[in-house]
């Protein structure tokens, strides 16, 4: 009798992670066919969690609030890039410089996600392809004015970063000045895993504040949209002004990840290091078991974890076992695609199975 | 004047209305800058050949009810195999051309029953699905690019590396074999012919299936799936059809595109090209439910006239930075982004 | 004595488009009692609620006239929030619940109690902690009060459809200010035995001081627990009675009775001999809200046959399963031959066609021309209106000419205002799309025409139009028609027979000229216990 029950909810955790242990076991693989040593992937995961692990934990909120997966991260990113740039002008480095990035691309985000945040009421239930687009379209605006203002409308005249030709950024800005300046702040070497404390304690201090946000009363209506925005509605909740919320805080923290982000890599790539943002990150938060309408912080961590030691892996494993690179790195972004594309057909199929039930049932 | 601006934007719908706008005021700009007319023209006219049928292939997916196809990139994915498959054969000329069309469809057709089973299961949610599909499968075909036994030395890279390259150059297989067909010179401009008759064909041929009888059941079906049920119409098999077709002519449409552009993109060269598609049909007037012939020519003539135009007057304007280029991606997805916010508000 | 009223409504009236819906209607509730409001569907019960509620449609539309007068003042409810700080509350006949949040979550939606935290002190009060204790708190008071005894804090999702109903009163009651309750037909989702707690409840709220007003057409249920009676009729309303004064045979009779204007034609004799073209055994339908539970039915060569019946009884789902448009089981015969359900080409094949009672929205191709609309379902079933391209027979094209001909014809002999044959039907007026709709049908040659609704949402000229066109087909092409309709005065006016549906049973057969009460009973469910008493 109690065998049977822990054999039927041994199942249902299986059923329940599947997902996860899915990628553990395929990750599982990629080490092994990688013949790396341990030291190197756990360096390597400790950098990458602590620089990707924000972004996707501003996913969180607009999943919670029925949004689904806020593909418009990208535009936070941008509003990131934004302030990272205006240091550069100014030319600001180290810890302070970090600050003022943060500080100068706040507003900005705050902006660009209210935009965003009306766009999006004005779509509901097309949320998802709505942001995707808003991404592309806030892309070439983007290109617009680093591209074309720069040095025309906007007075810039520093030839390290601006164009030979006086006008539009360069493609690559060198972020030397703020490198490691949050990460190098305390970084021991335990075991030869060099950890940088201080940013995975800014990560925390994101899950604590999520977790805070999550049991306040705007936390509740967060729930309560994401579970049925008509009996929100009709329960008195403004759900249009919760919803640009939710999206405001995610595009803002977007913007702080990605200057976290880039304080690591060292190197802007002016027109394109925010456009695979949005991909990575939703990939990561599915990978670790979230869906379109759930997202957890353990899922952000373990998805992180498991995405990011397959993109380690996979560039080795693919040239050990197929004799070329090229194939593990084309894996690995279908994995991203493809774990996306997978986890749209189940909610839909679901959403889609669930209404014909209903019209049954009634 | 108002009255008059409200009537002309509630007929054509402001994206036509302000490319239009958009689209004389560069002409003007080309006038004033003294630029080659006829080659503007002529470019234009390339453009919209090379286009035309991919546009195309959005007609019989809105018409069937699973709106904009945003999983164009399966159909072009089959166009490209196909390809590559008469260049592999050593075919030459137009045969080496229509052979990689006859060689697509079965491919395009296969996928598009697939993908279309899929649709169905999935009904309201099929843009998003559709973009991460065509995302996926084209980044799943980069795999299969570098894996897939061609051994033509035309196709593989020549030292050393593996798999086929990631542009193919057509010159000396089919590249410009329609556009040269029938050609005239129009004020010292060849003209392409072959490949507008072949855009024009294309049209014609839709534009009789749209009145046959299967024709008249897939409209019914995309436009009020359950009044079609009601009248004993298979709801469900009318959009497979649609999105079979859809995906047959988009395979098609990017031989057409690849003989006037001279090679073929490989890799991830497929995965954003179904966008533009939209957004020209969406210029065209057409809406994620409704779209008719004269939608795509004049979307297709629109669109992509500007942005032939755009390219030497902006940066003519502007030398520094890729401007037209960027006017190129805020049309395409602003267009597509005011199509989404009236998803839903006619109903 | 002016006696202690808590809601009172005076001389409510409310038009929508010129539509007359509520006439001068006036309604006195005394505080503690359970007042029942009874009507037919279309008697304005929604609307007076919509009234006390301060839906925007109402405001939306020119707002209403009249005084509502709460606690003796007078109050201008604009909004829901007004109501509910008046101490209205509602329990809705849909949950309005939601699946992932505890008893005690959903009991405290949007009422959250919170309390300050160092953050929220600074960015102010939305940030503020939920105080989880004293909202399980307040929920098990409330729930103890409606003699629950459950864990609050287990979600809904999985509860048992009794529980959520008591979840939703327990919500109420959790306002403090309760004064008055409306139940819009609480019991229509319930079994017996909960519908019976629910009853009982509701007694012991009213015996709390709390008044309650009761929507329902359970007529059973209005006699077990009302102290008063309110009885609506085409937005009048029509009588007032204690419950001492009331019997169920005399609320049936109020419900229904009205004039009859048996101008069409004259009711022909119930012909029990006359040749059966269609019968019907065991037939089940799974149409939601319109659930139909084993029928058995004959009809009749060239007649007439109207189905009656409330709102949700099931009447609607009878033609709607026999077409295949719901999932139907059973068996249908027409003649000797078996229909096959569930196949909607095969219904129309076998000769019958059907005028849906949604017309928008099963019934039209709304941006779709008119001559399209009424050969569509002739061209995809019966291969008519086609021709060969170029005379090749294999790729069949529409025949332009022949559509154009016969939507001509069809807009004459039916007299379809619009202006030409290639007008989209969106653009027609409501009475022009149902004939729209009939063509399509009669385009079809159909042995049988179903017609559900006929005149629903049309104007007073056009539905006699409807009518009477009815009355032509049957007479002059001897067709046999079944019509579908919620307007028992209609349904008397033209049918040479009527059954009555109740909770997806046939209730009875009755000729247009039986009485009021017979009607009325029926419809409630109550003719056979009639007899039995």
């Amino acid at each position: 009798m109690d065998m049977e029950k822990n054999k039927t909810s041994l199942m249902k955790v299986f059923m329940n992670y599947s997902v996860p242990l899915l990628f553990m076991v395929i990750c599982l693989i990629g080490v092994y066919a990688s013949k790396l040593n341990a030291v190197y992937i756990l360096n390597e995961i400790s950098v990458r969690l602590s620089r990707n692990l924000f972004m996707v934990l501003a996913l969180i909120i607009p999943v919670i609030a029925g949004m689904g997966l806020n593909f418009a991260i990208v535009i936070g990113a941008m509003a990131g890039q934004i302030g990272l740039i205006t240091v550069k002008i100014f030319d600001i480095g180290g810890f302070p410089g970090f600050l003022m990035a943060v500080l100068f691309a706040t507003p900005f985000a705050l902006l660009f996600g209210y935009g965003t945040g009306l766009i999006l009421n004005k779509t509901k239930g097309k949320e998802m392809i709505t942001s995707l687009m808003l991404g592309y379209f806030a892309n070439g605006l983007y290109q617009l004015v680093f591209l074309t203002f720069m040095g025309t409308i906007i007075p810039v005249d520093n030839p390290e970063i601006i164009l030979s030709g006086g006008v539009g950024l360069k493609n690559a800005l060198d972020l030397k000045l703020i490198q490691y300046a949050v990460d190098n702040l305390f970084r021991p070497n335990i075991m030869g895993v060099k950890v940088p404390v201080v940013t995975l304690l800014l990560v925390a201090a994101l899950c604590f504040v999520i977790k805070f946000l999550v049991k306040t009363k705007l936390g509740q209506d967060f729930r309560a949209l994401g579970q049925d925005i008509n009996i929100a509605e009709v329960s008195g909740i403004k759900t249009d002004r919760i919803r640009l919320i939710a999206i405001t805080i995610s595009t803002v923290l977007a913007a702080w990840g990605q200057v976290i982000f880039l304080q690591n890599i060292g190197t802007l790539n002016t027109y394109n290091s925010h456009e695979q943002v949005g991909m990575f990150a939703i990939a990561a938060l599915l990978v670790g078991g979230a869906s379109v309408t759930k997202a957890t912080i353990s899922e952000a961590i373990v998805g992180t974890l498991l995405f990011h030691t397959l993109f380690i892996v996979s560039p080795f494993a693919g040239k050990n076992l197929f004799g070329d690179a090229q194939i593990g790195e084309y894996f690995r972004s279908f994995i991203a695609y493809g774990v996306i594309a997978v986890s749209l057909v189940l909610h839909a199929w679901q959403k889609y199975m669930n209404a014909r039930n209903r019209e049954k049932l009634e | 004047m108002r009255g008059f601006w409200k009537s002309i934007t509630d007929k054509y719908g402001y994206p036509k209305v302000f490319i239009t706008l958009f689209l004389l005021i560069l002409c003007i700009l080309a006038v004033v800058q003294k630029q080659n007319l006829p080659g503007l023209i002529k470019d234009s006219l390339v453009r919209v050949g090379m286009n035309g049928i991919l546009v195309l292939a959005m007609i019989p997916s809105i018409n069937s009810g699973t709106g904009l196809n945003f999983g164009l990139s399966l159909g072009i994915v089959c166009g490209i195999l196909a390809g590559c498959i008469s260049i592999e054969m050593n075919l030459f000329g137009l045969k080496a051309f229509f052979t990689a069309i006859l060689l697509s469809i079965p491919f395009s057709a296969a996928v598009g029953y697939a993908y279309g089973l899929l649709l169905n299961r999935v009904k309201g949610d099929e843009m998003t699905i559709g973009t991460y599909m065509g995302f996926s499968i084209v980044s799943l075909m980069c795999i299969g690019w570098l894996l897939l036994p061609f051994k033509s030395p035309e196709m593989i890279w020549a030292i050393g590396g593996r798999g086929l390259r990631t542009t193919i150059a057509l010159a000396d297989r089919f590249a410009k074999v329609t556009d040269k067909m029938m050609s005239f010179n129009i004020l010292g401009e060849p003209v392409p012919t072959g490949t507008l008759l072949l855009f024009g064909a294309g049209c014609v041929l839709m534009w009789i299936f749209l009145k046959t009888k299967t024709g008249v059941a897939m409209m019914a079906a995309g436009d009020n799936p359950r009044f079609a049920a009601a009248n004993g119409i298979n709801v469900n098999r009318q959009r497979i059809v649609g999105t079979m077709l859809s995906m047959i002519i988009g395979g098609i449409g990017i031989i057409v595109y690849a003989q006037s552009f001279g090679f073929f993109q490989l890799y991830t060269g497929p995965l954003m090209m179904p966008f533009m598609a939209i957004s020209a049909i969406l210029i065209g007037g057409a809406s994620a439910r409704k779209a008719s012939i004269s939608n795509v020519v004049s979307g297709t003539i629109l669109f992509f006239s500007l942005l032939a135009i755009s390219l030497p007057v902006i940066n003519k304007m502007m030398p520094e930075g890729n401007l037209s280029e960027v006017v190129r991606i805020i049309v395409t997805y602003g267009v597509i982004l005011y199509a989404l916010t009236k998803v839903g508000r006619d109903d | 004595m002016e006696e202690n009223y808590v809601l009172k409504l005076k001389n409510v009236s409310k038009e929508y488009f010129g539509n007359k819906v509520l006439k001068e209607v006036n309604l006195n509730v005394k505080a503690g009692e359970i007042h029942a409001l009874v009507g037919e569907n279309g008697a304005g019960k929604s609307t007076l609620m919509n009234i006390l509620f301060g839906m925007p449609v109402i405001h939306n539309t020119g707002g209403y006239t009249g005084e509502i007068i709460f606690e003796g003042k007078k109050a201008e409810i604009m909004t829901p929030n007004n109501a509910l700080a008046l101490g209205i509350g509602m329990v809705h006949q849909e949950f309005m619940l939601l699946p992932g949040f505890t008893i005690t979550e959903n009991i405290k939606l949007n009422r959250e109690i919170t309390k300050q935290n160092a953050i929220s002190r600074i960015l102010g009060d939305s940030l503020k902690s939920l105080d989880i204790e004293a909202m399980r708190k307040d929920s098990q008071a409330a729930l103890k009060k409606l003699g629950m005894n459950i864990d609050d804090w287990v979600p809904i999702a999985g509860l048992p459809v009794g529980y959520m109903q008591f979840v939703e009163i327990a919500r109420e009651i959790d306002k403090k200010n309760i004064k008055l309750l409306v139940f819009d037909e609480p019991t229509a989702v319930l079994a017996e035995s909960e519908a019976e707690k629910l009853l009982d409840t509701m007694r012991n709220l009213s015996a709390n001081g709390i008044a309650i007003l009761f929507i329902t057409h359970r007529l059973d249920e209005v006699l077990a627990v009302a102290d008063s009676i309110t009885i609506m009729r085409d937005g009048e309303q029509v009588s007032e009675m204690k419950r001492k004064d009331a019997t169920l045979a005399k609320i049936a009779q109020i419900m229904v009775g009205r004039k009859i204007e048996r101008v069409v034609h004259e009711a022909r004799k119930y012909e029990n001999n006359g040749e059966i073209v269609m019968s019907i055994r065991n037939l089940s339908v799974d149409m939601p809200g319109e659930i139909v539970k084993s029928i058995d039915m004959e009809i009749r060569k060239g007649e007439i046959l109207g189905i009656g019946g409330l709102a949700g009884q099931g009447k609607i789902g009878i033609a709607n399963g026999i077409m295949g448009l719901y999932k139907a089981y059973g068996e249908v015969y027409i003649g000797n031959t078996r229909l096959e359900l569930n196949n909607p080409r095969k219904a129309i094949e076998s000769g019958l066609a059907f005028v849906s009672e949604y017309r928008r929205g099963v019934g039209l191709l709304l941006d779709t021309s008119i001559e399209m609309n009424i050969v569509i379902s002739s061209m995809q079933i019966q291969n008519r209106f086609l021709k060969g391209l170029f005379g090749l027979k294999m790729i069949s094209l529409k025949d332009d000419r022949k559509i154009r001909e016969w939507a001509m014809k069809m807009i004459k002999d039916l007299d379809i205002r619009c202006t030409g044959p290639d007008q989209l039907a969106r653009r027609l007026s409501g009475g022009n799309q149902q004939k729209v709709c009939i063509a399509r049908a009669l385009t079809l040659e159909p042995e049988i025409l179903f017609v559900s609704e006929p005149t629903r949402g049309i104007d007073i000229g056009a539905k006699k139009l409807v009518l009477d066109l009815l009355v032509k087909l049957n007479k002059e092409l001897g067709m046999t028609i079944v019509m579908t309709s919620s307007e028992l005065g209609e349904l008397r006016s033209i049918s040479d027979r009527i059954a009555i549906v109740y909770d997806g049973k046939l209730e009875g057969i009755l000729a247009p000229t039986d009485s009021d009460v017979d009607f009325g009973l029926m419809m409630a469910g109550e003719y056979r216990s009639k007899e039995v008493v």
